[in-house]
C-alpha cells in the first residue's frame, strides 16, 4: 500500500452548510483534496461553489459543519487565518491599485514589513520558477489582464501555499494566456502543491484536474476523474438534464442593415479605451460576433453604437440606410434597433421598477405603450406578460420588481423584450454572462431565430465558444481596434486568439500561410 | 465591532406609512427633552404646540395659509429629489419670485402704466413673473451643473443669500415708499396687486388652491406621464435612463425650473396674498421647512399635502410657545432640524436592516 494514502488529507470538508437567511447556498458538502491533488469544482452559476470556497479561505463562516487540515480540525475565522494555514487564493476579480506598479502592489498584501529592493529579486524568481514573465517596475493600468492575474498569482505564491485556490481564472484570458497559465499551474503540481481549479469550462478541468467534484444548486451531486468523462456527461451531471443543442437555422443574407464606417472616439473615463477606426457591416440575416479580452473597446463601441454617445458625423453609423451618427437611442430604435447592454441591473432595466415599468424604460417610443405622453401602463403590463410566456421568465407574482428576478430569468426578460418588437438590427454586449447553461442557450436560440427572420445581429462577446457556436462572422477587438471579420465556420480558435493579444494582420497572414 | 447595513428584501405599504409617524413621534419626544432641560413642562409645551393650534377656527385657518407655500415649495422639490437631483435652494427661488412679481406691484401703484386698460391684468401678470423669477434662479444652479459639472448643491444653497441681501437691497432702496417715514419696506400694495381672499374676511386666499391644483397634477404627472416616468428612472436609475434614450441634463433643467417655477408662485402668493408689501424679509425659511416637508411626505403629493401641515403647525406652535411659556423662537428651527434628522433615519432604516457584529470577521 503507498504510504502517502494513509496520510490524512491536506483539506478535509465534512457536512458544510451555509445558509443565508432562509437560502441555502451550500447544502452538507463533503470535500476532500490530497497533498498534491488538482482537484475541480464545477457547477454552473449559482450552484454555490464561489460560496464553498470563500468558507475554506476564510472570508465566510459555515452555518454547519467541520474543516481539518492534515486531520486537524481547524477555524478558519479569517483570510489571514487561512493564508496562516497554507491556503491561498487567486480571484477572479483582481483587486489591484492601477496606478502602483507591480511590486508595490505585491508589498501591499504581504504579512510583513519587506524592502522594495528585496522583493523585487524575489518577485523575480517566482516569475523564472514558475514561467511567469513579470516586470516588477511596471504600472498596474498599463498591463493586461493576463499579466494582471499573474501579479494576483505571484502574491499568493510570495506566501508559499500548499493548497492554491483559483476561481474561474480563464474567464478573462485568450487562449493563449491560459495555456501560459497551464504551463505554470503544472510546475506548482510539479512541486507537490494542491489546487483547487473552479470552472465551468470542462475541457480545462480534463486537462488539469484528477478529480472533479460537481455541484447542483447548493448540493454536491456527483465526484468522479473527469479524464474518465466525455464533456457532454459531465455538462448532464452539472445540468442534471441535457442541454438543448442550438439549431442553426439556414437563412439568406439580405441588404448591408448596419454599417460603421471609420468611428473613432476618445475615452470618456481614465484607463478607457479610445476607438480607432472602427469599421464594420452587418447583412441582414446575419450574425456578426465581435470577439476580445474584457476592457478592449467593447463598452464604448456598445455606447456608441446604441447612441448613449453620439458622434459628430451623422454617416459613421447607417442603420437601415439612416445617417444616425448624430442620433440618440430613441432616434435608431425608431430606425428598427434594439439594443442589450451587458449589464442587466442598472443599465438594461432598472431594479426597482416592474417589469412593466421596464417594458416601458426601452419601448417607449416603439412599444405602443406611451400615447400623448401618457403611459399606458395596462398595455405595457401586457406586454411584459407576453416577454414573460415567450422566453420562459420565472417571476414572481404577476408584475414583480425586476431585482426580484435570477439573473438567467433577468436577462432572458431583457433580450426578450428588444426581440419581441422584431428589430430589424440588434446589438448584444456579454448576453449570456453570468447566466445558467439553459437560460443561455434559450437566448443564443433566439438571437439565431431572429437573424433568420432577416435581421441583423451584432453580438459582442467575450466567450469564444458562443461565438462559434451562431455568428457568421468573427471580428476581433483590441485596444480599441476591430480586426476585418473571419469567417467563423473557416476561422480557427487559434486564429482568433492571437488576434485578441494584438497580433497584427502581418501575422495573421503568416498563420494563414501555414 | 463592525455595524453594516444589509438592504431589506421588500418594503411593504405598511412600513413606508409608518416610518415617517415614528420619525415624528420620536422628533417630538426629544423636542420634549430640550423643553425639558430648559425648565419648561414638556406636557405644557406638547398642548401648546400641537393641540392648542388645531382647537379655533382662525388658527385652523392660518394653519392652512402657512401651509401653502409649504407645499407648494415641496412638491415642486419632490421633482427635483425624486430624480436625485439636490434643489436647496427654493428658499432664494421663493425670494426672487416674490421680488420680481412684487417690483410689478410697486411699479403699478396708484394707476401707474395703467392707461386705458385698467388693473385687471396686474395679478396675472405678477403670478406670470413670480413664475419667471423662481424658475429662471432656478436654472442657474441647473445651467451650471449641466454645463460645468458644479454641484448644484452648493450653488443652489448659496444663490439663496443672494436672492436674500438682492430683496433686502431693494426693499431698502430703489422700491422703498417714499412717502413710508424710511422704514425699509415699499407702498402697499393697490387691491388690484392683492391676491382675492376666498371668502371675504377670512385669511384663506387664492394661494391655498394653487397648492392644491399643483399636488393634484403632480400625482397625476408621476403616476400616468412618461415625464413622470423619466423622472423616477433618472433617479432611481441613471444608467437605465440613458438606455431609455432620457436626456439627463434636459431633465436637470426642466426639475429644476418646475421646481422654481413652484417655489416662486409660492413667493409671489406670499408676497400678494399673504404680506400685501415688499419687506427685507419675507420667508420664516419656507424654502428649507419645504424640504422637511418633502421628505417627511416620502416625496408623494399626498404625504406632502400632510406633512405641510404638519410642518405649518410647528410655525404656529412655535409663535405660540413664544407667548405662552416664553420659549425661544429658535426652538421652531431646532425642531425642524430634529424631525428631519428623524425622517431621514427612519428612511435608512426602512431600506437597510443594522446589524451590529462583534468581533473582527464576520
Amino acid at each position: 500500500m503507498n504510504p502517502d494514502q494513509a496520510l490524512p488529507p491536506l483539506l478535509s470538508l465534512r457536512g458544510i452548510v451555509k445558509r443565508f437567511g432562509g437560502f441555502v447556498a451550500n447544502d452538507h458538502i463533503d470535500l476532500d483534496i490530497a497533498q498534491g491533488e488538482a482537484h475541480a469544482l464545477v457547477g454552473e452559476n449559482g450552484a454555490g461553489k464561489s460560496t464553498l470556497v470563500k468558507i475554506i479561505y476564510g472570508v465566510l463562516a459555515p452555518t454547519e459543519g467541520t474543516i481539518a487540515i492534515d486531520g486537524e480540525q481547524v477555524r478558519l475565522n479569517s483570510p489571514e487565518a487561512a493564508r496562516a494555514r497554507g491556503i491561498g487564493m487567486v480571484f477572479q476579480h483582481f483587486s489591484l491599485f492601477d496606478n502602483l506598479t507591480v511590486a508595490e502592489n505585491v508589498a501591499l498584501v504581504l504579512p510583513r514589513r519587506e524592502s522594495l529592493a528585496g522583493l523585487r529579486a524575489r518577485i523575480a524568481e517566482v516569475s523564472r520558477r514558475y514561467r511567469m514573465p513579470l516586470e516588477p517596475d511596471r504600472d498596474v493600468w498599463s498591463l493586461s489582464a493576463g499579466e494582471r492575474q499573474r501579479i494576483e498569482i505571484a502574491r499568493c505564491l510570495l506566501q508559499d501555499p500548499r493548497l492554491v485556490i483559483l476561481d474561474e481564472p480563464t474567464s478573462v484570458l485568450t487562449p493563449q494566456e491560459a495555456y501560459g497559465l497551464f504551463e505554470t499551474l503544472d510546475a506548482l503540481k510539479a512541486e507537490g502543491r494542491s489546487l483547487l481549479y473552479i470552472s465551468h469550462k470542462l475541457e480545462e478541468v480534463q486537462r488539469l484536474c484528477e478529480r472533479a467534484t460537481i455541484l447542483r444548486l447548493g448540493r454536491k451531486v456527483a465526484s468522479c476523474d473527469p479524464r474518465q468523462e466525455s464533456p457532454r456527461s459531465l455538462a448532464a451531471l452539472m445540468v442534471g438534464a441535457q442541454i438543448a443543442e442550438i439549431r442553426p437555422a439556414a437563412h439568406a443574407k439580405g441588404e448591408v442593415r448596419l454599417r460603421v464606417d471609420a468611428l473613432s472616439a476618445e475615452a470618456e473615463t481614465l484607463h478607457g479605451v479610445d476607438l480607432a477606426h472602427v469599421s464594420l457591416s452587418v447583412r441582414g440575416g446575419e450574425i456578426l460576433g465581435v470577439a476580445g479580452v474584457a476592457g478592449n473597446g467593447q463598452a464604448e463601441l456598445f455606447e456608441l453604437l446604441s447612441g448613449e454617445r453620439t458622434v459628430e458625423r451623422a454617416e459613421t453609423i447607417i442603420i437601415g440606410g439612416a445617417a444616425l451618427g448624430r442620433g440618440g437611442v430613441t432616434a435608431r430604435r425608431l430606425h428598427g434597433a434594439a439594443f442589450v447592454p451587458e449589464e442587466r441591473n442598472g443599465h438594461a432595466a432598472a431594479p426597482d421598477f416592474s417589469l412593466a415599468q421596464n417594458v416601458v424604460l426601452s419601448r417607449h417610443a416603439t412599444g405602443g405603450v406611451v400615447r400623448r405622453g401618457l403611459v399606458r401602463y395596462e398595455r405595457a403590463r401586457e406586454l411584459a406578460q407576453e416577454i414573460a410566456s415567450a422566453f420562459d421568465v420565472r417571476k414572481t407574482g404577476p408584475d414583480p420588481a425586476a431585482r426580484t428576478l435570477s439573473g438567467g430569468n433577468l436577462q432572458k426578460f431583457v433580450v426578450g423584450r428588444e426581440i419581441l418588437g422584431e428589430p430589424k438590427v440588434l446589438i448584444v454586449n456579454q448576453p449570456t454572462w453570468g447566466v445558467d447553461a439553459a437560460a443561455s442557450a434559450a437566448i443564443r436560440q433566439a438571437l439565431v431565430d431572429l437573424a433568420a427572420r432577416g435581421a441583423a445581429v451584432l453580438l459582442i462577446s467575450q466567450d469564444l465558444d458562443e461565438l462559434f457556436e451562431i455568428c457568421d462572422s468573427i471580428a476581433v477587438i483590441h485596444d480599441g481596434r476591430l480586426s476585418a471579420p473571419l469567417d467563423a465556420h473557416a476561422a480557427t480558435r487559434e486564429e482568433i486568439g492571437l488576434l485578441m493579444t494584438g497580433a497584427t494582420g502581418g501575422q495573421q497572414e503568416d498563420l494563414h500561410a501555414h | 465591532m463592525r455595524i453594516d447595513l444589509e438592504p431589506r428584501p421588500a418594503r411593504s405599504l405598511a412600513v413606508d406609512v409608518a416610518a415617517p409617524i415614528l420619525a415624528l413621534a420620536a422628533a417630538i419626544l426629544i423636542g420634549g427633552v430640550v423643553v425639558w432641560l430648559l425648565g419648561k413642562s414638556p406636557t405644557r409645551a406638547f398642548s401648546v404646540y400641537f393641540v392648542e393650534p388645531l382647537l379655533e377656527g382662525w388658527s385652523l385657518q392660518e394653519l392652512a395659509v402657512k401651509a401653502c407655500p409649504l407645499a407648494l415649495i415641496a412638491i415642486g422639490l419632490s421633482y427635483c429629489f425624486r430624480a436625485n437631483l439636490w434643489n436647496i435652494g427654493a428658499e432664494g427661488q421663493f425670494v426672487m419670485g416674490g421680488l420680481l412679481g412684487g417690483w410689478l406691484a410697486v411699479a403699478t401703484h396708484n394707476g401707474a402704466m395703467q392707461g386705458a386698460l385698467g388693473g385687471w391684468w396686474i395679478m396675472p401678470a405678477m403670478l406670470a413673473l413670480g413664475v419667471i423669477g423662481g424658475a429662471l434662479y432656478a436654472l442657474v444652479p441647473a445651467l451650471l451643473r449641466v454645463w460645468l459639472g458644479v454641484s448644484e448643491i452648493l450653488t443652489s444653497l448659496m444663490l439663496v443669500y443672494v436672492a436674500e441681501l438682492a430683496l433686502d437691497y431693494v426693499a431698502r432702496g430703489p422700491l422703498r415708499d417714499p412717502k413710508g417715514f424710511n422704514f425699509p419696506q415699499s407702498v402697499t400694495f393697490d387691491d388690484v396687486a392683492r391676491l382675492p381672499f376666498l371668502a371675504e374676511g377670512e385669511r384663506l386666499h387664492l394661494g391655498v388652491l394653487f397648492a392644491l391644483v399643483a399636488l393634484a397634477v403632480s400625482a397625476f404627472v408621476f403616476a400616468r406621464t412618461l415625464f413622470g416616468f423619466e423622472v423616477r428612472l433618472v433617479g432611481e436609475a441613471p444608467r437605465a435612463a440613458r438606455f431609455a434614450g432620457f436626456s439627463d441634463k434636459r431633465l436637470t433643467l426642466a426639475v429644476f425650473a418646475i421646481s422654481g417655477a413652484l417655489a416662486g408662485l409660492a413667493g409671489i402668493a406670499e408676497v400678494a396674498g399673504q404680506i400685501g408689501q415688499l419687506q427685507p424679509k419675507i420667508s420664516p425659511g419656507y424654502g428649507f421647512t419645504a424640504i422637511i416637508v418633502a421628505f417627511l411626505g416620502r416625496l408623494s403629493p399626498f404625504g406632502i399635502l400632510v406633512a405641510s401641515l404638519v410642518l405649518a403647525l410647528t410655525y404656529i406652535g412655535g409663535e405660540a410657545a413664544q407667548v405662552a411659556l416664553k420659549l425661544p423662537n429658535d426652538m421652531t428651527r431646532a425642531f425642524q432640524g430634529v424631525l428631519l434628522m428623524c425622517v431621514l433615519m427612519a428612511d435608512v432604516a426602512t431600506r437597510y436592516r443594522v446589524r451590529i457584529r462583534l468581533g473582527a470577521a464576520p
